[in-house]
């Protein structure tokens, strides 16, 4: 299994998007813009990016309350993504959803959501109308380490395992559910030792480098499409910013932190692809301008789209 | 046109289903080889294999969860849950996730689910496998709520629900499952949202629904004995609820009796009544309107505090007199 340099050049790219598409998602935050909450993953974007690229573009992914990424990385339109935290008519959720709920069918984006571990039972029923199918695709879950204790992550991960549904269950643990530590909120000492009791598969992988998560996904992915069932892979990351908007970062220290931005999965990529001759410093940062350019568009594009209709606010609880 | 019981036609409108459209599958507890608890699916794995009636593990959350992916996957699923109580267990999944992807997803994602399950009290069964609380599910926007009185009502109204985009919530009460009734041979779909005039009558309206159907057309007959002439109205769905087909009667009578399963403090009778009241058809009232439900307890086990939990056909007889005073 060899990364060709397009797919690498891609996914340095997915994750750099993910980074400004989240920091200037803080700044408009900041800026009264964006109402309610939102969950950022900077410095998670590896995982969602090395996950995603091991996919089919039809395959299918459920994501979290923390998914702008999953969603950037699946091939998601930066200036509907901005339209729908802005509440816009133009938005993926037509402003209905907002940051928990973007979704996009049509891509095989199932939906980001706000129930910790609530994607996963639908991701496995995804995965059974595959299999019931023959559709031949995967379905990816993410979640976080937190759903790792909800009841109906047992429950789909001993269905998924036992019917042999084409499912890769990826885990991505920033160390805290809110603000609780990961040591205190589980007993076992990984996510992915409990795959024993599922019997499938588990693998650990460091969740800050973005090939790692790839070839780890991969081997589960072409396993699941197989038809030999699910694995349960934990990709170890840290989130950079707090739970959500109101974090005032309490429960853990700078120095965690700092330690942590030291092992940026972004820069960690540049420095590798520059050694290893994929491309050049100035190349990379020719990508990081475009991709700038681009979510500045995209801003504009939000902030110039209308205010859904008021007239049309129960359109669509029914079809 | 043949009698048959409930439980025959229901499981009939499955098949025909199944057998119609191939996305339709069914999952639950103990439905292949043992044929669900009460023996809806009886038969039906052997004629569509494990593949498409398919037996799950205890797991009420994940069960329905895995509809709802199905679902917006492309498929039909029809999700048996044991008993009606056992739905709690399977709410996130049904209300968050079934009911409002929809919504919150722009109206972009269809989610074509049905959810079956059988309630209600008489069996002796006791607080946890007995309860009737369809009205509660019809609260929750996003979801359609179907409660069939009548083996004709319960075949024709499930595939309607097998053939709606939206999560079905379908509630059979499990003393049906044993009534006998007329069903054609020929095929007929029964539009989801459109009461049944049950009984013709001009003295009073009866609006039930489930059971209460048959007790209150039991109650009309005696009624009948004594001059009186009830019309009894089956709502038959509680969302869509078709509030002009009531809204008719009572103008027509001028004094409705609302008689549920579920507790009657909070249930959909309320909602029925508030719905008379607000309309034109306020002016025709010659009485209060009046309801009759459960009681606001947990089902006992008892078999003659069971009974006294729920309206009984005296109760019904009882509380039309009232009316008519």
């Amino acid at each position: 299994m060899e990364l060709t340099a397009e797919k690498k050049l891609w996914m340095y790219r997915k994750m750099y998007e993910i980074r400004c598409f989240e920091l200037e998602v803080d700044k408009l935050f900041k800026a009264n813009m964006i109402w309610g909450t939102c969950h950022l993953s900077v410095g998670e974007e590896a995982t969602a990016v090395g996950a995603i690229a091991a996919l089919k573009e039809d395959d299918m992914i459920t994501s979290t309350h923390r998914g702008h990424g999953h969603c950037i990385a699946k091939g998601g339109k930066l200036p509907r993504m901005f339209a729908e935290l802005l509440g816009k008519e133009t938005g993926y959720c037509r402003g209905r959803g907002g940051s928990m709920h973007i979704a996009d069918i049509e891509t095989g984006n199932l939906g980001a959501n706000g129930i910790v571990g609530g994607g996963i039972p639908i991701a496995t029923g995804a995965a059974l109308a595959s299999k019931m199918k023959k559709d031949g695709k995967v379905t990816l879950c993410f979640f976080g380490d937190g759903a790792n204790n909800q009841g109906v992550f047992h429950e789909s991960l001993n269905i998924a395992s036992l019917w042999k549904l084409p499912v890769v269950y990826v885990c991505e643990n920033n160390q805290y559910g809110m603000s609780v530590a990961f040591k205190k909120s589980t007993a076992a000492e990984n996510v992915a030792d409990r795959a024993a009791a599922y019997n499938m598969p588990g693998e650990i992988v460091d969740g800050n480098d973005v090939e790692a998560i790839y070839f780890a996904v991969k081997k589960a992915v072409d396993r699941a499409r197989r038809g030999e069932g699910p694995s349960l892979i934990e990709a170890k990351t840290y989130r950079w910013l707090g739970h959500s908007k109101s974090d005032a970062n309490v429960y853990r220290t700078k120095e965690e932190i700092e330690e942590w931005k030291e092992r940026c999965p972004i820069k960690r990529y540049r420095a590798k692809l520059v050694e290893e001759g994929v491309a050049t410093e100035e190349e990379l940062d020719k990508i990081e301008k475009e991709v700038e350019r681009e979510i500045q568009e995209a801003i504009e594009y939000a902030k110039n789209s209308p205010e859904p209709s008021v007239e049309d606010i129960a359109d669509g609880v029914y079809a | 046109m043949a009698e048959k019981l409930y439980i025959e036609a229901l499981r009939e409108g499955l098949r025909e289903e199944l057998l119609r459209d191939e996305r339709v599958f069914l999952l639950g507890e103990d439905i292949g080889i043992y044929g669900g608890a009460f023996g809806v699916t009886k038969g039906l794995v052997q004629e569509f294999g494990e593949e498409r009636i398919i037996d799950t593990p205890i797991s009420e959350q994940a069960i329905t969860g895995i509809a709802v992916g199905a679902a917006v996957a492309g498929m039909r699923p029809v999700v048996e849950i044991m008993f009606f109580d056992f739905l709690t267990l399977a709410m996130d999944q049904l209300i968050n996730q079934g009911a409002k992807i929809r919504y919150m997803f722009g109206g972009k994602a269809k989610v074509p689910m049905v959810v079956r399950a059988p309630m209600g009290c008489g069996t002796g069964a006791a607080a946890q496998h007995s309860q009737s609380f369809p009205g509660v599910f019809a609260h929750f926007p996003g979801l359609k709520v179907v409660m069939p009185s009548t083996p004709y009502d319960v075949k024709g109204l499930i595939k309607a629900a097998i053939r709606d985009d939206n999560p079905v919530l379908f509630a059979e009460h499990k003393l049906l499952y044993r009534v006998k009734g007329e069903v054609p041979d020929e095929e007929y779909v029964i539009p989801l949202g459109k009461a049944d005039v049950k009984r013709k009558g001009k003295d009073v309206t009866v609006v039930a629904g489930s059971i209460m159907v048959l007790r209150a057309l039991e109650a009309a007959e005696e009624l009948e004995k004594e001059g009186i002439d009830v019309e009894v109205i089956d709502p038959r769905t509680l969302k869509p609820l078709d509030m002009k087909t009531i809204i008719d009667s009572v103008k027509k009578t001028g004094r409705v009796l609302i008689v549920e399963d579920d507790p009657v403090s909070f249930g959909w009778g309320a909602e029925v009544a508030a719905g008379i009241v607000g309309s034109e058809a306020f002016d025709y009232l010659d009485a209060p309107v009046k309801r009759l439900g459960g009681l606001d307890i947990p089902i006992p086990y008892n078999p003659n505090l069971e009974r006294h939990a729920v309206p009984q056909v005296e109760d019904i007889v009882k509380a039309v007199k009232d009316l008519l005073r």
